[in-house]
């Protein structure tokens, strides 16, 4: 095995382009496992550890550039305001020291469907920026995740940042798994309310051969606010409402029964944490309206 | 991580600073904690070999053929070893010789050795073994009693001529323990209520932090040198030897840093595969499990399904009781038949219950072999008889814990082995000081360490995850308490050997320690040099490394380490003491008329008087003379149970905790958070109050897992389906509770200082207390742990 070490972005491509099998990795958290199961042995590893960029992010006018490797840690601690769903998912990945060391750019690259930034992402609204020595492309991140740990990257590509919508509402983001920290989902929810857009969406983890959004749950409760005239009113969403936008979010499910848990478990508790989120979500929206009109 | 109220009534200890009843420090603890710790995974040897193992993919299969050519051609692989290569005894066993070296034509449960590499580095031995190329034919598996007994079950064993195979039902039954007594139908007939019910305990793993790991170097003289994590150094020795085709004097063996142990280090592991390397290499050979591969190098807890009725007058008085434990052996019987004398001893649990059949056996299937774990077949059975006891207790309409107070037995109860009680068992004093305990604050996830009223989502179920802010969630408050056995039993000679030296370095009375004890973490040395100081009155003391130079000290399990291998220090202590006197005596008795007294003390490096008076300094009576013995020390005998009545004095001591778990269950999402788990125990004596609490609160935490978390998944055709800290999970510090403990300290008068074995009771009673709690917030049986959030969403 061959260890590529880069100096700059310039020749981590150069070098992915001239080695396409490489593996890139950067804090480590997931190809080390890998690697230390004997579960791959690649050609080539692409450490990105020295490409500084990486490590940075922007906050523009509509987005969040989000380096590759900038480490959970530090969306926890410096883009929660930006960033508030992806920052709750970041809580729950691993440890502190795994967070400390493992990044979006990492989970987008694994592209496992436990992966706890997804939900968060399709939530937000992201684009993934896909560089090659041929140019850069942007991948909306619903278009991303293309299988089971398979993802939309060429063989020569590296992801250089995610560029993930700024919250213009309240954002929430729920995990079931089976101990109270350091575990990988069962299943995950996220949930963000675009007020500006009057939209809403969604993100499924664990709960389907890859992260998926729940379209319809998204149309139907995007249709009802607008009926009722939710936004405006800012009244209290009727509980069948929730409802039927926790069963259409199962209905995007397609889980599947495995040691971590029943693939009905799967679904009902996406059902669960779809109606929660939603009232959470919508708790925070009604409250900064009324926040807003007293000011 | 929990408020302990400081143990009370602690009876005074002695007169030397450091001596038992101090909570002196571990001498392994700051290390430990700093990362300096060498643990058996540290160690290194120039110019050593790394061993590998290869193991079976199948539960069962025959192996039709072995190809090492190609890995034996491999660069940097010095050899590759099948059952072909052994070069004397093939199987070992703890009390049954069926476990294979490496597999000899069958293959009996996934993960079984198969053939054994040594290579220049551990990744060119992984690889190499990668290359044996094995053609298996797949047999039919046996996995739960109805396969392994019935009509054409394949047999795990054909032939057996062990010491249980005449009495057996079935050939695939390992053991089988009946105790009854009493009219259980006269009984019957007389019962205003009777409650049965079905119970399942799934396969814990010990969950060691420090894999299986040891470094076996050839010596000159044709023997090897061991270095070695485990529990029992002689234990090892007596198996390996054999295996190894030496004398024992030719095979030393010394303990090197354990990481942990709770039963699953009683088998052997790699000790044999690493040595039978060396001796072949004629190099030093390493073995270091990987967290994968540990899940298969060792045993785990029995699975159990037990089945069990009780009848009660209307008044909450138990009639009788009836039970049947199954317990699901594996394909090796390791400790297994002791397990199932524990699980039907202990199956009526702390309650007098004077009419009684019980029956438990132990199967051999092809599922991972289980033996010895923290609890040992008492976990299993109070996980059912404290759910019966709430059910009875319900059906009476009755307060739970008044129910367990009304039959709670007491010093001179009769067991249902005919054995009397003969020290305290305040089974009901227990209870009632769980239940006294001060309850956790209700919603404290809307108080603790959340400004302007946010939710601190770590008092919640889901923790971090973000599951509720308090939505669906539910408290309930459960309670239990069990009674666990200290030390071996059923007759087995369980002494330990100690020596000590007392002698002057330096200007200044030094005691040193000699034990074979395996320190995994229990607290062991901290607690013998405690005796040391308290019997000998010196402030310094060493503690030897511990290494099979010395005599046996038995098990670092049972419970029973700091009562016997204690009691030897203590005894060896004492006889050094004399000694020490008499050449006081001989020195010095003309000088003064109190020598001739018996009752001198060494107290600060001196002889004292019983009143106090000083007689002469320690350094002066010893001057250049060291004393020294080595002596063996055993706790009174005990008897094997009948087979068929299942009596006898069966057990040295008994031990007795209870608990209070007070949970908050997302009843939506079957998320639990266990927000206390309030113990009392009786200790007898606590020798190091601290080091008593941590046994208590890391036992409790453990019950813990095997309520709400810990199984390995063994699928139909009995393979491992989690094998690694990603699937099978233990509580993390956020899934701990507040753990006060309130120890309690009556004396046995059978045992060294009164003390009374620690570790293991708090593992038992904490599980049923927190499914107990589950039960109370949710109104669901859950007859099975652990309790998964399917059981408890009905999906």
């Amino acid at each position: 095995m061959d260890f590529l070490r880069p100096a700059s972005w310039e020749e981590a491509l150069a070098a992915k382009a001239e080695h396409p099998t490489a593996v890139p990795i950067a804090g480590g958290t997931d190809v080390m496992v890998e690697i230390n199961f004997d579960h791959r042995r690649p050609e080539y590893l692409l450490d990105l550890n020295r490409i500084g960029e990486l490590y940075e992010w922007e906050v523009g006018e509509r987005d969040v550039r989000l380096g590759a490797a900038v480490p959970y840690t530090r969306i926890m601690d410096h883009l929660r305001a930006e960033l508030p769903g992806l920052a709750l998912a970041s809580h729950t990945v691993g440890s502190p020291q795994i967070r400390n060391r493992g990044s979006v750019g990492g989970n987008l690259g694994a592209a496992s469907p436990a992966g706890d930034a997804h939900p968060a992402l399709l939530a937000a609204g992201a684009d993934v920026e896909a560089v090659s020595v041929r140019g850069t492309r942007l991948i909306p991140v619903e278009e991303f995740y293309t299988g089971v740990k398979r993802n939309a990257l060429e063989p020569d590509e590296l992801i250089r940042a995610v560029r993930i919508r700024k919250a213009d509402g309240p954002q929430a983001f729920s995990k079931v798994g089976t101990r109270n920290a350091m575990v990988i989902a069962v299943c995950a929810f996220g949930l963000a309310l675009h007020p500006g857009t009057r939209t809403v969406r969604t993100g499924i983890g664990s709960a389907a051969p890859t992260p998926v959004r729940a379209r319809a749950a998204e149309d139907f409760l995007q249709a009802a606010l607008a009926e009722g005239g939710f936004w405006d009113s800012g009244r209290i969403i009727t509980p069948s409402v929730a409802r039927q936008f926790a069963e259409l979010a199962a209905g995007a499910c397609n889980p599947i029964d495995d040691v971590r848990g029943s693939a009905e478990y799967r679904r009902h508790a996406v059902a669960v944490m779809a109606r929660r989120t939603l009232g959470w979500t919508w708790d925070a929206y009604r409250g900064n309206e009324r926040s807003a009109s007293c000011a | 991580m929990s408020v302990t109220r400081t143990p009370t009534s602690l009876t005074q200890g002695s007169r030397t600073k450091g001596g038992i009843g101090e909570s002196t420090l571990r001498p392994d603890g700051t290390l430990k904690v700093t990362g300096e710790f060498a643990y058996a995974s540290d160690l290194w040897h120039e110019d050593m070999l790394w061993g590998f193992t290869l193991r079976s993919p199948y539960a069962h299969a025959r192996i039709v053929s072995v190809d090492i050519a190609e890995a034996l051609a491999t660069a940097g692989v010095e050899t590759v070893m099948t059952y072909a290569d052994l070069p004397a005894e093939t199987r070992y066993g703890l009390e049954i010789k069926d476990t294979p070296v490496l597999a000899d034509g069958v293959v009996r449960c996934h993960g079984e050795p198969v053939a054994l590499v040594a290579a220049d580095h551990p990744e060119t031995a992984r690889r190499a073994a990668a290359k044996i190329k094995v053609e298996y034919a797949e047999l039919p598996v046996v996995v739960d009693e109805e396969s392994a007994t019935g009509p054409g079950a394949p047999l795990l064993h054909p032939g057996r001529s062990d010491h249980h195979a005449g009495h057996v039902p079935h050939p695939n039954i390992v053991h089988r323990q009946p105790i009854v007594r009493g009219d259980v139908a006269a009984a019957k007939a007389r019962a205003d209520v009777v409650v049965s019910g079905d119970y399942e305990v799934g396969m814990q793993d010990q969950a060691f932090l420090g894999p299986e790991s040891g470094l076996a170097v050839p010596a000159e003289d044709g023997g090897v040198d061991l270095y070695i994590a485990t529990q029992w150094l002689h234990a090892d020795l007596g198996q390996l030897a054999p295996v190894l085709g030496l004398p024992e004097d030719k095979v030393r063996m010394t303990l090197s840093g354990v990481g942990g142990a709770f039963g699953g280090r009683e088998d052997l592991s790699m000790q044999a595969h690493a040595c039978l390397l060396a001796l072949r290499t004629g190099k030093p050979v390493k073995i270091v499990y990987n967290r994968f591969e540990s899940f298969f190098g060792h045993v785990h807890r029995h699975p159990a399904k037990l089945h069990y009725e009780h009848g009660a007058t209307k008044d909450g008085k138990l009639l009788y009781m009836t039970c049947r434990i199954v317990l699901d052996g594996g394909a090796y019987a390791s400790s297994s038949p002791a397990v199932v004398g524990n699980a039907a001893s202990l199956s009526v649990g702390p309650y007098v219950v004077d009419n009684v059949d019980i029956e438990a056996i132990a199967l051999y299937t092809n599922n991972p072999p289980c033996g010895a774990m923290r609890g040992f077949g008492a976990v299993q059975a109070c996980f059912a008889y404290e759910a019966q006891m709430d059910k009875l207790a319900a059906e009476l309409g009755m307060d739970p814990v008044e129910f367990r107070r009304r039959n709670a037995m007491a010093q001179g109860a009769v067991m249902p082995t005919g054995q009397v009680v003969d020290s305290p068992a305040p089974v009901a004093e227990l209870l009632r000081r769980v239940k006294a305990m001060p309850l956790p604050p209700e919603r404290q996830w809307l108080s603790a360490g959340s400004p302007g009223g946010s939710v601190d989502v770590r008092a919640l179920p889901g923790g971090l995850s973000n599951t509720t802010h308090g939505e669906g969630v539910v408290r309930g408050v459960g309670y239990a308490v069990g009674i666990k056995n200290v030390g071996f039993s059923e007759g087995f000679d369980d002494y330990s050997t100690a020596r000590v030296r007392l002698e002057v370095v330096a200007g200044q009375p030094v005691a040193v320690v000699h034990t074979a004890m395996a320190e995994v973490g229990q607290g062991g040395v901290t607690v013998h040099a405690q005796i040391a100081r308290t019997e000998l009155g010196v402030s310094q003391v060493s503690i030897q490394p511990a290494d099979t130079r010395v005599g046996s000290a038995g098990s670092t399990s049972a419970s029973r380490q700091t009562y016997v291998t204690g009691g030897a220090v203590k005894h060896a202590c004492e006889a050094v003491r004399a000694r020490a006197l008499e050449l006081g005596r001989a020195k010095f008795g003309t000088y003064h008329p109190a020598w001739a007294r018996a009752e001198l003390l060494l107290e600060g490096g001196k002889v004292v008087t019983d009143g106090g008076e000083v007689l002469a300094d320690l350094v002066d009576v010893l001057g250049d003379e060291a004393v020294d013995i080595e002596l063996e020390w055993r706790h009174r005998p005990t008897q094997a149970f009948d087979l068929v009545t299942g009596q006898g004095f069966g057990h040295v001591q008994y031990s007795f905790a209870a608990h209070r778990a007070v949970v908050e269950v997302d009843t939506e999402l079957g998320l639990v958070k266990v927000v206390e788990l309030a113990c009392a125990q009786d200790v007898g004596k606590a020798l190091n109050p601290q080091s008593v609490v941590g046994q208590i609160q890391g036992g409790t935490t453990q019950g813990l897992g095997l309520a709400v978390m810990e199984e390995i998944v063994v699928s139909e055709d009995g393979r491992v389906r989690n094998p690694s800290f990603t699937d099978y999970l233990i509580p993390t510090i956020l899934d701990t509770p507040t753990i006060p403990v309130d120890v309690l300290e009556l004396a046995d008068d059978h045992a060294p200082y009164g003390l009374r074995g620690v570790g293991e009771a708090p593992t038992l009673s904490s599980t049923p207390a927190v499914v107990s709690a589950i039960r109370a917030a949710t109104g669901l049986a859950l007859n099975r742990v652990p309790v998964r959030p399917e059981h408890l969403t009905g999906t």
